[in-house]
């Protein structure tokens, strides 16, 4: 086979790596059409299109990267527009790697890099409202005659999806949001140098369009109660995210400098602590951060604390950068950004510089022993292996528990093992009819396009519900 | 939008507003909290329901200023809105007939011990109050504490009003005098709240506290406001924020509330420089 493209992927623009550690604009620069051309030119439109199967949401791959081989950019849009509420975000933030592009027919071929599908479906979104907004907008506005009711409770992927997608379905939808702002974790958790927040307002702005409602500062449990939301709607999605953080629990968690990566993220997402003190929210500048965990949020933290002015920062990880679980872009970023690795290492003590405040933090070797359940090798420290960072920040990044803010006032609700609400993995079906459930409150802490994909096939279920349930008898 | 409906200078640098927060005052029960932003860059902070109207769909919050979000809100008027509020957040205060309840309160932190007054009151209490303040001023809140009492004692430091002297002082004259206490609350400045805690050891009363730890989103979201309790991490915004004052981290609480000094300090700085010589100097 006579194969006259690329074997890399097209390349694209990043800002360099000693420029970009120092402010929060968007690390990579994305594709120019022209480049975006050329790279759905390495696509062979292959007859069994695998990587339509390794997408959450089984976008019509090989159907949008035409479009734009043919530069028809409002073509590729609107396939995209039928599978996704949200191509910007997942574009820039979905673990593409292990889901489209690793089942590439191109990536197969020896010494051939898969189609670079995320970036072209980021090009395709960020087209669309540079040039199209308004239009798409009037487009889409439906009529007043609405099939029903139906409440999200969270604004982040998952409920944004299913918001979407039965507002397109003549539904009227209202999401609540505890918080003073909507996007979920795509707003308070991902940083603006991975997902710019204009790009999620665009987005959130895009399904507002749709006619969705989004009333912020609404704690369900607290401020409305579930009781009256099934009263008032049809039908309700919980989609409320993992989004407790949890501490390893060690000698000095609670010492002035220690954080979770949830409130050291907060601080500089939702409330821009990183502008402060033109926003007035402070974060706090630190010269040696050491990060506990390998995930996405370690990442995201560690490469904040570097953009906050930071000397060294270092990332703790009880396992190696075979098991890393964040994206390997992600992590190639990290290190380009001068942050530091160390493997097979667990903290273990936060040590009081006698006022309060860390002042280094006491770690463990680890090496690896007997897969455990998930059957990934499990770490066991190294007897008298402890060594010693000087730190005045520790950020940890070990992980989300549900959220119980919710849960904790609506007992009817069937809960699993870990504390995540029971659903059909298909429908989102609860033990409650009526009530739906989907993202990291079922699944613990997971992916966007997961939250998504959860979305979809709620909206789909919740349809039919509500048709069965008004169907004359 | 959350209009403020009226406004009232209660003391130096404290104020007493009401506003429209129709579906939280429908909610709210004593013992619980808001989270409010005043403007798009503005910061999240706690403030405690002192009241609620359900049928005029209203909340009362009762603040001292302190810093830059505070003094912002004291030039708020009549007819202006705060950009957010959200609640009614926390763990509401256990209420029920104890018999007789010791109840102390010093500074802002009346505002916050009167709902569970009231509350407490009304479930058939028994009701004495102990209020202390620097001085005669700063003792907020007096005929509304008093209405729901059946003794209320006032302290201060100065001798300008009541006893001279401080709360703890008084905790051991009611006990002394004979009263039977059944429970007790101490919610104030985090001094008073920890010397409570130590007065109510050897008094042997069972006593609650509210913690007003440093808070972000008030939902149990981000950690910050977390506290050690029993020696377990609790989090004060949804575990909270009262708790049983014996087995509070004193110490490290009172720490945790320092960690943003410098950038307080900043922040009202920059603040002062924009607007000007203010009415809280
Ligand atoms: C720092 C960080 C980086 C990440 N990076 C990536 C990445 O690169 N790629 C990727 O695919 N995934 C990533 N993830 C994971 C991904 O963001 C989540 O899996 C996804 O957001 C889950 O979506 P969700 O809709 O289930 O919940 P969330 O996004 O958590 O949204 C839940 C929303 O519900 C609201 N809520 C909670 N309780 C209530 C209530 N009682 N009433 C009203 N509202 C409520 C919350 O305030 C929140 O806004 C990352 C996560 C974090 C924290
Ligand atoms: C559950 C809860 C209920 C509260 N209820 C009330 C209330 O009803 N009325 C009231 O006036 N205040 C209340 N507070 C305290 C109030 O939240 C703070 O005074 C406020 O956040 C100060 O903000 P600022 O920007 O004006 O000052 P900042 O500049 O942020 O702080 C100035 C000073 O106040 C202290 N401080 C900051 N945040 C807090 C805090 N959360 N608690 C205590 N001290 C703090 C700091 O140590 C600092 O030195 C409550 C706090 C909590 C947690
Ligand atoms: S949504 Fe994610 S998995 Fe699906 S095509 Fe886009 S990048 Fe690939
Ligand atoms: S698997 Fe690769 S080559 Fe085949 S259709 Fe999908 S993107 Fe194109
Ligand atoms: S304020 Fe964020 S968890 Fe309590």
């Amino acid at each position: 086979m006579a194969l006259d493209f690329s074997k890399e992927k097209t390349p694209i623009k990043e800002q360099e790596p000693k420029v970009r550690s120092k402010n929060f604009e968007e690390v990579c620069l994305g594709y120019t059409v022209e480049e975006g051309i050329l790279e759905a030119g390495r696509c062979i439109d292959c007859k069994t299109k695998p990587c339509v199967a390794g997408c959450p949401v089984a976008i019509d791959i090989p159907g949008f990267i035409k479009c734009i081989k043919n530069n028809d950019m409002p073509g590729a849009a609107a396939i995209l527009d039928e599978y996704t509420n949200l191509p910007a975000v997942c574009g820039r933030v979905c673990p593409q790697e292990t889901q489209c592009e690793e089942l590439c027919t191109v990536g197969k071929i020896k010494g051939f890099e898969p189609v670079a599908i995320g970036k072209l479906e980021r090009l395709v979104a960020d087209w669309k409202y540079a040039n199209t907004k308004k239009e798409v907008a009037k487009k889409s506005k439906k009529s007043d005659v609405k099939m029903g009711k139906v409440a999200v409770i969270g604004s982040g992927p998952a409920g944004l999806t299913v918001a979407g997608d039965l507002a397109k379905l003549g539904y009227e939808v209202k999401i609540y949001e505890a918080l003073h702002a909507a996007g979920g974790v795509l707003t308070y958790g991902i940083p603006e140098f991975r997902l710019p927040m204009k790009i999620v307002e665009m987005e959130i702005g895009a399904m507002k369009d749709l006619g969705i409602d989004i009333e912020c500062n609404v704690v369900v449990g607290k401020t409305i109660t579930m009781q009256e939301i099934m009263q008032e709607f049809d039908a309700c999605f919980i989609a409320v995210g993992a989004g407790t953080p949890l501490f390893q629990g060690i000698t000095g968690t609670n010492l002035n400098g220690v954080y979770s990566a949830s409130e050291y993220l907060t601080r500089i997402n939702l409330m821009h602590g990183y502008k402060f003190p033109e926003y007035d929210t402070p974060v706090i500048k630190s010269k040696n951060v050491v990060v506990i965990g390998g995930g996405n949020v370690a990442m995201d933290a560690a490469r904040c604390a570097k953009r906050l002015g930071a000397k060294n920062v270092t990332i703790v990880y009880r396992r190696t950068l075979k098991e890393l679980p964040a994206r390997i872009e992600e992590y190639h970023h990290a290190v380009e950004e001068d942050i530091n690795f160390n493997w097979l290492t667990n903290p273990i003590e936060y040590v009081n510089d006698g006022k309060g405040q860390l002042c280094a933090v006491k770690c463990i070797k680890m090496e690896l022993g007997e897969p455990d359940d998930s059957g990934r090798r499990r770490p066991v420290p190294i007897e008298g292996s402890e060594f010693t960072f000087d730190a005045d920040c520790a950020i940890e990044a070990i992980g989300q528990a549900s959220n119980k803010i919710l849960l904790d006032t609506f007992p009817e609700l069937k809960l699993n093992k870990w504390g995540n609400i029971e659903a059909d993995p298909e429908t989102g079906e609860t033990s409650v009819p009526g009530i739906f459930a989907g993202g990291d409150i079922v699944t613990g802490a997971a992916t966007v396009i997961l939250a998504m994909g959860a979305g979809k096939g709620a909206a789909v279920a919740i349809d039919s519900y509500i048709k069965n349930r008004y169907k004359p008898k | 939008m959350f209009t403020i409906v009226s406004k009232k200078n209660i003391a130096p640098q404290e104020f007493d507003i009401w506003v429209e927060a129709p579906r939280i005052a429908k909610h709210t029960k004593a013992g619980q909290f808001v989270v409010i932003r005043i403007d798009e860059c503005g910061e999240r902070i706690p403030l405690t329901i002192a009241d609620n109207d359900e049928k005029k769909g209203l909340i009362r919050l009762i603040f001292q200023v302190i810093g830059n979000t505070t003094a912002k809100m004291s030039t708020l008027e009549v007819g202006d809105s705060i950009l957010d509020i959200s609640g009614p957040l926390g763990t509401p205060s256990e209420i029920k007939n104890y018999g007789t309840v010791l109840m102390v309160g010093g500074g802002v932190g009346i505002a916050a011990l009167y709902p569970i007054i009231k509350a407490l009151k009304l479930a058939g209490n028994k009701v004495i109050t102990i209020l202390g303040g620097r001085t005669s001023d700063l003792v907020i809140m007096k005929e509304d504490c008093a209405e729901y009492s059946d003794e209320l004692i006032i302290t201060t430091d100065d001798g300008s009003e009541g006893m001279k002297g401080v709360v703890t002082g008084a905790m051991e004259m009611v006990v002394e005098k004979g009263e039977e206490i059944d429970h007790c609350w101490c919610i104030g400045p985090s001094i008073m709240m920890k010397y409570g805690a130590i007065t109510a050891k050897k008094l042997n009363l069972p006593i609650f506290v509210s913690l007003n730890s440093l808070m972000i989103d008030g939902t149990g979201m981000c950690g910050c406001c977390r506290v050690t309790v029993d020696n377990k991490i609790r989090f004060a915004c949804v575990d909270g924020p009262e708790f049983d004052g014996l087995k509070v981290d004193w110490d490290e609480f009172m720490s945790r509330l320092t960690q943003y000094k410098k950038e307080e300090k900043a922040s009202m700085k920059k603040y002062e420089t924009e607007v000007g010589e203010q009415p809280w100097h």
